[in-house]
């Protein structure tokens, strides 16, 4: 990487970081209070009477769950909303005419989803304490899978704002695909309280993965194999990554 | 010689077929201030567009400086800063951010890019707005702040797409002086614009573009000398009878104005002879229209005409067979 690129780079996520900040009570306190209310009905008034889940009471089940939840939504949130908003009033045309590469515009965007992303999910864990003792079996997963969860969404979120044409556009596929993904992903039950059909289907579901490895970090139980999983995650941040680097290198959605 | 901007043949196809640009040649010296004139929709900033990376070219090719654009596009890009005709700046950020923060995408250290950030908006007089959102901004203060965006990377090029569009003559006449003033320190600069008084004022060389083709690319000075006809509005002391009008060709405008075409072969002494000696004074004399307005329309309403008998004789030819 050279300097230009260098400086380019530290330029947008300056901003992006900024911008998110700046408006931190459309950024971090939506989710905050969100997810308290989710530890509050989910954990403790309907979870006291539910009982154990994979060998743990269930508050303490779903804390990976919903911090993961959190960090996918807001990730996907973050790209789509600030991609799009920057294409829709113009001012995407400022990096366009740049010399960055489109590879250091994609890694700005993705870094400032990144930061949003993982801020959220500390905030959500933060809240989490007092409802719950956090238990964590293997620090390094949960970093390396809250990270690599965060840019697979962001990586999502900047196709569907790449191709997006209109405000309907974005908010369709978080509706009817990003959140019955995470709802049947494994956030709030163990697959194996699932028909064994159901469980094969489940499997198909990418977000099973991440949140099962994610809970696996914390309290070192799991629907899945990691080690697929990790593969699995992986093969989608290669996979999305190349997309949105040729989508954005064509100026496809973006250049006429 | 190398030219700032060296075009041949460029052709850009929209993918609903329109034809935006039909093999255009052009070369911009560099240094000079190069006007690029044509009807809305005549292919102006499809043509600013391939140049600044914003429009995919369908063929043909781009130089800036000896650099190839699709094969050195980012050497291309560093050379050239763009103002649009279109606001397209964040209007929640601050014109010091706005700023800034290009000169960042362009590879410039942070110390040195809030340098330049002070340096030209105290130039284009947005120092005292450089907090405030932009979107509180007048008309006038975006577009020098697009001017001051496109400036902060020091381009060899700067491209001035309808620069003073809506904004008061007044600012126009100082955005005319920073133009002229930068353009002193070396930097090439191509204006569209539909103020033809404008291309006149800056500009030494000038291409007209219609239907996506290159109708004329010459001095505005040898341009200027093609008009065979002037037309001059006289204001008269008393309102002029049928006699004074039949002798001088003349129409009359109100009440006591009168509008003469006058050919390049006649002299406006033979005009005013006449006038006198109808017995009329003449109070105050002026032209009707900027001259290269008038040149303008004739050049463009020309090549209407053959376009459309180009497409008559065509439809009959498809008729016939």
């Amino acid at each position: 990487m050279n300097a230009v690129t260098y400086v380019g780079i530290k330029t947008l996520v300056r901003k992006e970081i900024n911008r998110i900040v700046r408006i931190w009570t459309q950024t971090f306190l939506p989710p905050a209070i969100t997810m308290t209310l989710y530890f509050v009905i989910f954990g403790n008034l309907i979870g006291s009477r539910i009982g154990q889940m994979g060998g743990f009471d269930y508050m303490s089940f779903i804390v990976p769950g919903l911090v993961m939840m959190a960090v996918i939504t807001t990730s996907y949130g973050n790209m789509v909303s600030s991609f799009f908003g920057a294409k829709f009033s113009k001012h995407i045309e400022e990096l366009l005419v740049s010399p960055m590469p489109s590879w250091a515009i994609l890694v700005g965007y993705v870094s400032g989803s990144l930061f949003r992303g993982l801020t959220v999910g500390l905030i959500v864990t933060l809240i989490s304490v007092f409802f719950t003792e956090i238990k964590v079996h293997n620090v390094w997963i949960i970093i390396s899978t809250v990270v690599l969860t965060s840019v697979v969404f962001s990586l999502a979120g900047f196709i569907n704002a790449a191709f997006a044409k209109k405000f309907d556009d974005i908010a369709i596929i978080p509706t009817f695909v990003l959140t019955p993904l995470t709802y049947l992903g494994g956030v709030f039950y163990s697959i194996s309280l699932l028909p064994e059909f159901w469980q094969k289907v489940s499997l198909i579901n990418p977000v099973l993965y991440m949140v099962n490895t994610f809970r696996y970090g914390f309290l070192g139980v799991s629907d899945i194999n990691v080690t697929v999983a990790y593969g699995i995650i992986t093969a989608f941040v290669l996979i999305l990554g190349f997309v949105s680097w040729y989508i954005l290198h064509k100026g496809i959605g973006l250049r006429s | 010689m190398q030219y700032a901007i060296d075009i041949k043949n460029l052709v850009k196809t929209y993918k609903d077929g329109t034809q935006a640009l039909k093999g255009v040649d052009l070369k911009v010296e560099a240094g000079e201030i190069f006007a690029l004139l044509g009807p809305n929709g005549a292919g102006k900033s499809t043509l600013i567009g391939i140049v600044s990376s914003l429009v995919n070219s369908t063929s043909g090719e781009v130089k800036a400086f000896g650099k190839d654009l699709i094969k050195d596009r980012t050497a291309v890009k560093s050379m050239i800063g763009l103002v649009p005709q279109e606001f397209n700046f964040n209007m929640f950020e601050k014109p010091i951010d706005i700023v800034s923060n290009q000169a960042g995408f362009y590879g410039v250290p942070r110390k040195v890019a809030l340098e330049r950030t002070e340096k030209y908006l105290k130039q284009l007089q947005l120092w005292d707005k450089k907090d405030t959102v932009s979107r509180g901004l007048s008309g006038g203060m975006k577009r020098r702040l697009m001017i001051a965006r496109a400036m902060v990377n020091e381009p060899r090029i700067l491209i001035l797409d309808e620069p003073t569009a809506g904004v008061d003559i007044e600012i126009r006449r100082s955005m005319w002086t920073f133009v002229k003033q930068i353009a002193e320190q070396g930097t090439t600069i191509i204006l569209t614009t539909h103020y033809l008084e404008e291309a006149e004022q800056l500009c030494k060389n000038i291409a007209i573009i219609d239907h996506g083709e290159i109708v004329k690319n010459t001095t505005i000075k040898e341009l200027l000398t093609t008009m065979d006809i002037e037309t001059f509005i006289f204001d008269l002391d008393k309102t002029p009878d049928k006699n004074l009008l039949d002798s001088l060709d003349a129409r009359v405008r109100d009440g006591n104005s009168i509008e003469v075409d006058v050919p390049k072969v006649k002299n406006l002494n033979s005009v005013f002879k006449q006038i006198d000696a109808a017995g009329y004074c003449v109070s105050s004399m002026r032209n009707k229209a900027n001259r290269l307005e008038e040149l303008f329309v004739k050049m463009i309403e020309h090549n209407t005409d053959q376009n459309t008998s180009k497409q008559n004789s065509l439809k009959a030819q498809g008729g016939k067979a």
